[in-house]
């Protein structure tokens, strides 16, 4: 004889309440403080370019280069030295601060939004749709991303929009991954039934309770993918084949001057390492954020 | 075990003509048109004509897609548009210098990788485990044409230990596997150090110290064996992530491998080669990501292929 056990109701987990400090304990890790500051300096600096400086990022200045016609090196007149067109190089790299923050968040911001409602609906219809678009998204994986965006951007004529479209329509995929799982697990759970038992519709369903519970793994996923972007901006940029001169960007003012790279290797490292930063910066912080937010994680570190 | 393997194969052939299928159609669908770059800009009309009609370009898609398929069963990928010579031949010259620069760096990201995640598992919480921590961050987040550009710059020119670019010796092939490896490195220090920090808080390995092992030996023979091979295991999947570095990696130092074949047929629109290079690319990613699923069971025995 078997005893009837009383169905064991699982609330709804609580959403909101654990975010609440997750600006306090992300301030608090030494390693996201450091990315925190260096996002704000590049932001800051992004923003208030033409006050930051006296030159013009296209200005080929007369006394910018030498006599010979070779760019000068860091001075106290041109900080980080000029490139071989007689520009000031602090200011281009300033100016492509803009170009990659932009990037940065038009393309990741378009990855992010494709990747969720790819992850989203074939996580909670399933079916037919849903097994067509992960079956898509595998056969995206097997693309070598970086190859796919360079034949996408060599072809496309590319422009600051068409780079940001190239970035997204390539960086969706692990997104749709993650979401998709997610959503999946979310949507056996009991509260999600207990919800349709009382009549409430799809939309409702998929608004009020299973996106708020994917907002971390968005937040996370979405930090970090800045990193990816701006690394792959650079990358198709210092190619040829991203942002085009004269609009600055780091990859393009490497593009431009690395047949200058052994006189003048300054034109090649400063905005390397302002790639570096960033990328780094963003990776720190969403890492942090994955520690704090995902609670598989939490404890491991 | 059969079972799984034929199934996974059937998926991989799928995933194969699915790539072929959306690399054809993007590249069919695209702007650039290959016989204006094969002709020359002072080509008559006629002349382009007959071209397009010779390399059956004025063919409707998916009568392209379909002899392109039929003749890829066949093992033949087509011919150069602009080199006149087989994709096969072409990709089989250049592939020894890319698997050459590939095991370079599988070499380097498991010799700085490992190291430092033992190292930062083993000091777990100092100033040491921090910055190997943030270096693993720094090597994630370089881009590898920044890090070849700068190897290149110190040790190239103004160390001269290593030549500045080309191919041949064990010394042209350090720096180009070093930069490709970097990125790796990055990934498998964070993989090594959780792997290790999980091992070392088994309760074997409270038995061997209690028995009074010395730190070493329990490091070495009891954590060390345990911790490495799930990270090892990963190296299936690095292969993806190869394929894309490749192309930049072999472009800054100059080595003639699929990379830059592969760049060069863009810049040209040589649409087989390209065509080529992402099947071979796609086929290495798909054999990779199988081979690590594969080994993973054997590695833990809680995993089981389904």
């Amino acid at each position: 004889m078997t005893v009837p056990v009383a169905p064991e109701i699982t609330s709804a987990p609580q959403v909101g309440r654990p975010r609440r400090g997750v600006w306090h304990r992300l301030i608090r890790r030494k390693l996201a403080l450091i990315g925190l500051a260096i996002i704000l300096i590049t932001v800051l600096g992004a923003i208030f370019a033409p006050w930051l400086t006296p030159y013009d990022p296209n200005e080929q200045m007369f006394d910018g280069l030498t006599l010979e016609g070779a760019p000068l090196p860091p001075s106290a007149q041109f900080w980080l030295g000029t490139d071989l067109l007689g520009r000031d190089l602090a200011t281009r790299i300033l100016y492509g601060a803009r170009t990659s923050l932009i990037i940065g968040i038009v393309a990741n911001g378009a990855a992010l939004i494709i990747g969720a409602l790819v992850g989203i609906t074939a996580g909670y219809f399933r079916g037919w749709i849903g097994s067509a678009l992960m079956r898509f998204t595998d056969l995206m994986m097997a693309f070598p991303a970086l190859l796919l965006a360079i034949c996408l951007a060599a072809i496309l004529q590319p422009s600051l929009w068409i780079v940001a479209l190239v970035i997204a329509l390539v960086n969706w995929v692990q997104t749709a991954r993650i979401i998709f799982t997610e959503t999946s697990s979310l949507a056996e759970r009991e509260f999600i039934d207990a919800e349709r038992t009382i009549g409430a519709g799809t939309p409702r369903i998929l608004f009020r309770h299973i996106l708020p519970h994917l907002v971390p793994s968005l937040i996370v996923w979405g930090t970090l993918g800045i990193s990816t972007t701006v690394l792959l901006e650079a990358t198709l940029s210092y190619l040829g084949i991203g942002v085009q001169p004269p609009t600055a960007s780091w990859g393009n003012i490497i593009f431009e001057n690395q047949t200058y790279f052994q006189a003048a290797p300054w034109l090649v490292f400063f905005p390397g390492a302002a790639i570096l930063a960033l990328a780094l910066a963003f990776n720190l912080v969403g890492d942090a954020l994955r520690d704090i937010l995902d609670p598989t994680q939490r404890g491991k570190a | 075990m059969i079972a799984y393997l034929a199934r996974r194969l059937v998926q991989s052939v799928l995933i194969l003509l699915g790539v072929s299928i959306i690399t054809f159609a993007l590249l069919y669908l695209l702007p650039a048109d290959p016989v204006r770059q094969i002709a020359g800009r002072s080509a008559t009309p006629q002349t382009v004509e007959n071209i397009r009609v010779q390399l059956g370009l004025d063919q409707p898609f998916l009568v392209q897609y379909w002899r392109y398929l039929t003749n890829l069963v066949t093992g033949d990928l087509g011919r150069s548009y602009i080199q006149r010579s087989e994709v096969s031949t072409l990709i089989a010259a250049r592939l020894p210098a890319s698997l050459l620069l590939m095991v370079g760096a599988i070499f380097f990201e498991l010799l700085i990788g490992l190291t430092m995640g033992i190292v930062a598992a083993v000091k777990r919480g100092s100033a040491v485990d921090q910055t190997l921590m943030l270096g693993s961050f720094v090597g994630v987040s370089a881009p590898q044409f920044v890090i070849g550009l700068l190897l290149l710059y110190i040790f190239g020119v103004q160390l001269g230990w290593f030549p500045i670019g080309g191919y041949g010796t064990w010394r042209h092939l350090v720096l180009p596997s070093l930069t490709l490896g970097i990125l790796g490195a990055g990934w498998y220090s964070r993989m090594m150090r959780s792997s290790m920090i999980d091992v070392l808080r088994q309760d074997y390995i409270r038995t061997a110290r209690a028995k009074g092992l010395t730190r070493a030996a329990i490091l070495l023979r009891h954590a060390l064996p345990n911790a490495i091979l799930p990270v090892i295991a990963m190296i299936g999947i690095d292969i993806g992530i190869f394929m894309g570095g490749i192309v930049v990696v072999e472009s800054v130092f100059g080595w003639p491998g699929i990379g830059q074949l592969a760049w060069q047929a863009i810049q040209r629109v040589d649409i087989p080669i390209i065509m080529g290079v992402t099947l071979v690319s796609a086929c290495a990613i798909v054999l990779g990501n199988l081979l690590a699923d594969i080994v993973a069971p054997f590695i833990d025995p809680r995993i089981k292929l389904r």
